[in-house]
């Protein structure tokens, strides 16, 4: 480099702060609930996740490459992310060519042909599982049953989600709190385990990568929800906590609502996108065909973004509301 | 066959009722407009650069019909403003094209760097914040406003780091000469065949300080003033700037200019220039 | 612990040079004194080449309400008046001086008994302070006789002393609270005495523990100064942020702080007025910390008006080899210097020498919309929008959206994980928004 005198505007000093590495604390974060994943679904679990993650990569290199002509984008890891998180969305028995299909919707869809990272309307990696979801209808609403590295990976042996219980009406089958706690339930890879999916949530927000409006605001208006459904009818309805610990509502609520690119800027922006998002989840778990709302929920929300971004301002300094 | 006819009816009368509301509503509501209007519209270039001061190619038009005088489309220059003149049943005087210009030679070569800009691309951002990267405060940043401006494509920056205008392309809307935050671009007349001379310099420091930045720079020393036969070209805070509404493109000044800060272009290689005048 | 309430951050506060003492630097060949070293109007010279000055002789008279004096700070012969260019790079008239001996106008007393009692009116202090051309010493350089004279209808309730320092790296406050306690706090007296109030709160960050503790040892004899710690968080120094801290009012957008009633000094400002009372000396010299990683051995120094930065950086043991930008001031609302000969200013509080390595910008990349700059944002605004506006020149929309409210504090770019030039592009629209606002109440 030349000896001259480097000439910028002000401030002369960043924070440190950096794209690749907010993505990477979200990675860490999502460990404990990728190793409780291994665990339980063994190698389905595995090739899963590494055939999502691997295409998400190729796929975000070659349409960064040949197509946009662009920078090469993978090396701040937010492809790596959206695979990791779309697999977590699958179950673990799903054949390795559907989840190259979802990895490809999910980044050439659901985020390249808008324009790469941070241009993207909806949360890539639930574009991607919407989509298997209609393509892929029985492969993707059966799941597997956790038994460790002993189940297999394509004829695992399948079970029931505590919410497809709930919609069957047969609450007295639901797994016990402990269980739906500590991953002993079948789901998608990384729903099982709220313990593990909290953990990562306390690291996103020790690190300051997220804030807690919007993982509280979708918590608390599902427990209130249901809490007022519960006291309607409890033979219908089940206690609050086996909505919140069940199906996708940790996962959506700490790592897929919270996906920076596609939920509301300001504080209480964030507050009315997490309660709608609870709401319609709750609508859809209760009056819709499907057992499980949260995806949609997400996906609903990220179009209005726009909007609550417009319209929700941060309070201003000195303003003066009286005029 | 019922059903057949019974749509065909009702469907035809709701059309023919609503037919009717329209026509009279259109009738009631009707915008008065000059016919011309479309007319001259039409005949305009379509591009709604703003170049020529109104809100798009219509605004114009619309201008155009009320009063002519005064009005000229940059972008299609004196052919289109015959077309329109005619249209119009008026005349009109048929105005020099026109041309950027970027009066700046300090390439890297001739203006050594005395600091490095590390801030965000934007010549208007970099002239806020400080002089520039040389030692001379008045010539071109290298950024690109000038570029970005351009509606037509006519500019990009050259291997040198100076905006080149592309005279084909250049329709002098003057988009580029309100971007330039150092005021180094202006309009000048193209010239017969693309020939113009100009000061390729708008340095306004004294001609040691010039001279130190800038080895293409002008130092104001009036040499070309006097050499001039036309009084074209005068020297006003330390740097010369040649009328083109005067200049016969006699090329007296370019010779005596010691710094070589006076451009010539699209002229052929120097012959002898006969001395008599 | 009291702060602000909007937005803010938390940058490494690196005072490097904290609790080193005060050295006085010895004069210059040659000093070179801007006649705009202050908001308003340049002051006009009032002596011509060859004339014999001595320091606190006048060189300089205001022009007009808001401006200031100019005086010299060294004796000498003048050398010549020129435009000279400034540590930006532009040129800017200076009155550059050789100097020769120490020679002080007569009316100066520089040892100056230690008087604590004044009877001296409101008006006659502002007079005086106006004389010597005081300005604002933390950096806005705002004549400081302007602020003490509110407009007619508004009245200070309290006087507010910025000690905050909140900007990283300097410590030249920390070093006058420390060396001069007395002096600042009969500076403060006289400040009050002068905008006719009967409170002070000297503002001061947590990170000046052993500053806040003497000064509330000497202020607790005094009647109406309290000494207020402050949490430490970034940009506390700025005027209305620390009035918001101190006294939980908010100063409406495009308002001064006298419409809730106060009135903001520096506490070098303070400093000053202490010694223009006391000692009859004009504004002619101030401290600035020489500060920065790599540098041998960062100082608090004080120096003549017109010293050029490099023979204080020679001072401070010469430019380190890996020096990769100069900024005079802070880090954060410093300026990039281009011209290291540029002349030391009433306003300079500090010359930071940043390493090669933290010195260039990382690119930037799409904005990922994580909202962290709408975050901490001290002014509520919506930084992310703003740039986008700026960018595509939607002006109109940006006026909507109170981009003339931008401090320029630069929290947003510091923050940006996809390291966006926001600041960048604000303060460029900040400009051209308030040109239009102007031009737009010019025509009505």
């Amino acid at each position: 480099m030349d000896n001259l005198l480097k000439v910028a505007p002000s401030p002369h000093v960043h924070s440190g702060d950096s794209v690749a590495k907010n993505m990477v604390r979200v990675i860490v974060a999502l460990l404990p609930a990728y190793a409780v994943a291994l665990y339980s679904f063994g190698v389905g679990a595995l090739v899963v996740s590494l055939t999502a993650m691997a295409s998400c990569v190729l796929f975000e290199y070659l349409i960064q490459r040949f197509l946009l002509k662009g920078k090469c984008t993978i090396n701040n890891y937010s492809a790596l992310l959206t695979g990791l998180l779309l697999s977590f969305n699958l179950p673990s028995n799903l054949p390795w060519w559907i989840v190259v299909i979802g990895s490809a919707v999910a980044i050439g869809i659901g985020k390249m042909c808008f324009g790469g990272l941070g241009n993207n309307p909806f949360n890539p990696a639930l574009v991607g599982r919407v989509f298997l979801l209609f393509s892929f209808p029985v492969q993707m609403t059966t799941w597997p049953r956790p038994l460790g590295w002993a189940s297999s990976y394509l004829d695992a042996e399948t079970m029931a989600t505590p919410l497809s219980l709930i919609k069957g009406g047969k609450l007295n089958e639901l797994p016990d709190v402990l269980n739906m706690f500590l991953a002993n339930t079948p789901g998608s890879l990384g729903e099982i385990s709220a313990l593990a999916l909290l953990v990562g949530g306390i690291y996103l927000l020790a690190t300051k990568v997220i804030t807690w409006h919007i993982p509280v605001s979708i918590l608390l208006t599902v427990a209130a929800f249901s809490a007022i459904l519960y006291g309607i009818d409890p033979t219908v309805y089940p206690l609050p906590h086996v909505y919140l610990l069940s199906g996708g509502m940790m996962l959506g609520a700490i790592f897929m609502a919270t996906d920076y690119v596609t939920s509301p800027m300001t504080h209480r922006g964030m507050l009315i996108y997490g309660f709608f998002i609870g709401i319609i989840t709750m609508i859809i778990r209760v009056w819709g065909v499907y057992p499980e709302g949260m995806s949609f929920a997400i996906l609903i929300m990220n179009a209005f973004t726009p909007i609550i971004n417009k319209y929700v301002k941060p309070k201003r300094f000195g303003r003066v509301t009286k005029k | 066959m019922n059903i057949i006819l019974i749509s065909v009816i009702v469907l035809g009368v709701v059309g023919i009722f609503s037919a009717t509301i329209l026509y009279f509503a259109a009738q009631k509501f009707k915008v008065e407009e000059d016919a011309r209007i479309d007319e001259i519209e039409a005949v305009l270039p379509g591009a709604n650069c703003g170049g020529c001061g109104y809100p798009g190619c219509r605004g114009f038009a619309d201008a155009c019909v009320r009063s002519l005088e005064g009005k000229l489309c940059p972008v299609g220059g004196s052919a289109v403003m015959n077309k329109v003149a005619a249209i119009l049943g008026a005349e009109v005087s048929a105005a020099d094209p026109m041309v950027a210009v970027v009066r700046c030679q300090g390439s890297c070569e001739h203006r050594a760097k005395t600091n490095r800009y590390d801030g965000a691309k934007s010549c208007a951002i970099a002239s806020a914040l400080y002089a520039g990267e040389t030692g001379c405060s008045f010539g071109c940043f290298g950024l690109g406003d000038c570029v970005g401006a351009c509606q037509f494509g006519a500019i990009a920056m050259g291997a040198d780091g100076l905006p080149v205008v592309d005279d084909d392309k250049c329709t002098a809307c003057g988009a580029c000469v309100k971007a330039c935050p150092k005021n180094i671009i202006e309009l000048r007349k193209k010239g017969p065949k693309s020939r113009r001379i100009y000061v390729g310099c708008v340095n306004k420091d004294k001609g040691v300080v010039t001279r130190k930045a800038c080895s293409v720079g002008c130092i104001g020393c009036m040499k070309c003033q006097k050499e001039c036969p036309f009084e074209a070209i005068t020297v006003e805070n330390n740097c010369a700037y040649i009328d083109f509404t005067k200049c016969r493109l006699c090329r007296k000044c370019v010779a005596v200019c010691p710094t070589h800060a006076i451009v010539e272009k699209n002229f052929p290689p120097k012959k002898e220039v006969s001395e008599q005048v | 612990m009291r702060t602000f309430k909007i937005g803010g951050i938390h940058p490494n506060d690196a005072k490097l040079s904290a609790g080193v003492a005060i050295e006085v630097m010895p004069l210059p060949l040659q000093v070179s004194i801007p006649v705009a070293q202050h908001i308003g109007a340049p002051a006009t010279v009032v002596v011509a080449k060859g004339d014999k000055v001595k320091a606190g002789t006048l060189i300089a008279q205001a022009t007009g309400f808001v401006s200031a004096n100019v005086h010299s700070s060294v004796s000498g012969t003048v050398a010549k008046i020129d435009n000279e260019p400034d540590a930006s790079g532009n040129r800017r008239q200076v009155v550059v001086i050789d100097v020769e001996g120490d020679e002080w106008e007569e009316n100066v007393d520089l040892k100056g008994d230690f008087k604590r009692t004044f009877n001296l009116s409101s008006e006659e202090i502002i007079a005086k302070i106006k004389d010597a051309g005081i300005v604002g010493m933390g950096g806005a350089t705002f004549p400081t006789h302007v602020k003490l004279m509110p407009p007619p209808g508004k009245v200070a309730e309290v006087l507010i002393i910025n000690a905050v320092e909140c900007e990283p790296y300097l410590t030249s406050d920390h070093a006058l609270m420390l060396e001069h306690a007395d002096e600042v706090l009969i500076g403060v007296q006289l400040l009050m005495r002068a905008a006719k109030v009967n409170r002070a709160m000297i503002g001061i960050e947590n990170n000046k523990k052993d500053a806040i503790k003497l000064l509330q040892e000497k202020a607790s004899k005094l009647i109406g100064i309290e000494i207020c710690p402050l949490r430490m968080k970034y940009p506390q120094g700025s005027e209305k942020q620390l009035i918001d801290a101190l006294i939980g009012r908010q100063v409406p957008s495009g308002a001064l702080p006298i419409e809730v009633g106060a009135i903001v000094q520096n506490v070098g400002t303070a400093y000053a007025v202490y010694e223009t009372i006391v000692k009859n000396k004009p504004l002619v010299e101030r401290i600035v910390t020489v500060t920065g990683q790599s540098l041998a051995q960062p100082k608090n120094v004080l120096v003549r008006i017109g010293t050029p930065m490099s023979a204080l950086i020679a001072f401070a043991g010469g430019m380190p080899e890996n020096t990769g930008k100069v900024i005079a001031g802070g880090p954060m609302m410093g300026r990039a210097v281009v011209n290291v000969d540029a002349p030391i200013q009433k306003g300079s509080s500090g010359i930071l020498l940043m390493p090669e390595a933290l010195s260039e910008r990382v690119e930037m990349d799409n904005c990922i919309r994580c909202g962290k700059c709408v975050s901490v944002c001290c002014m509520g605004l919506q930084p992310y929008l703003l740039m986008n506006l700026v960018e595509k020149k939607m002006w109109q929309e940006a006026e909507q959206e109170a981009v003339y409210d931008c401090l320029e504090c630069g929290s947003c770019s510091f923050t940006c994980p996809a390291h966006r030039p926001l600041l960048d592009y604000i303060r460029y629209g900040k400009s051209t928004v308030m040109r239009i606002m102007r031009e737009r109440s010019a025509k009505k």
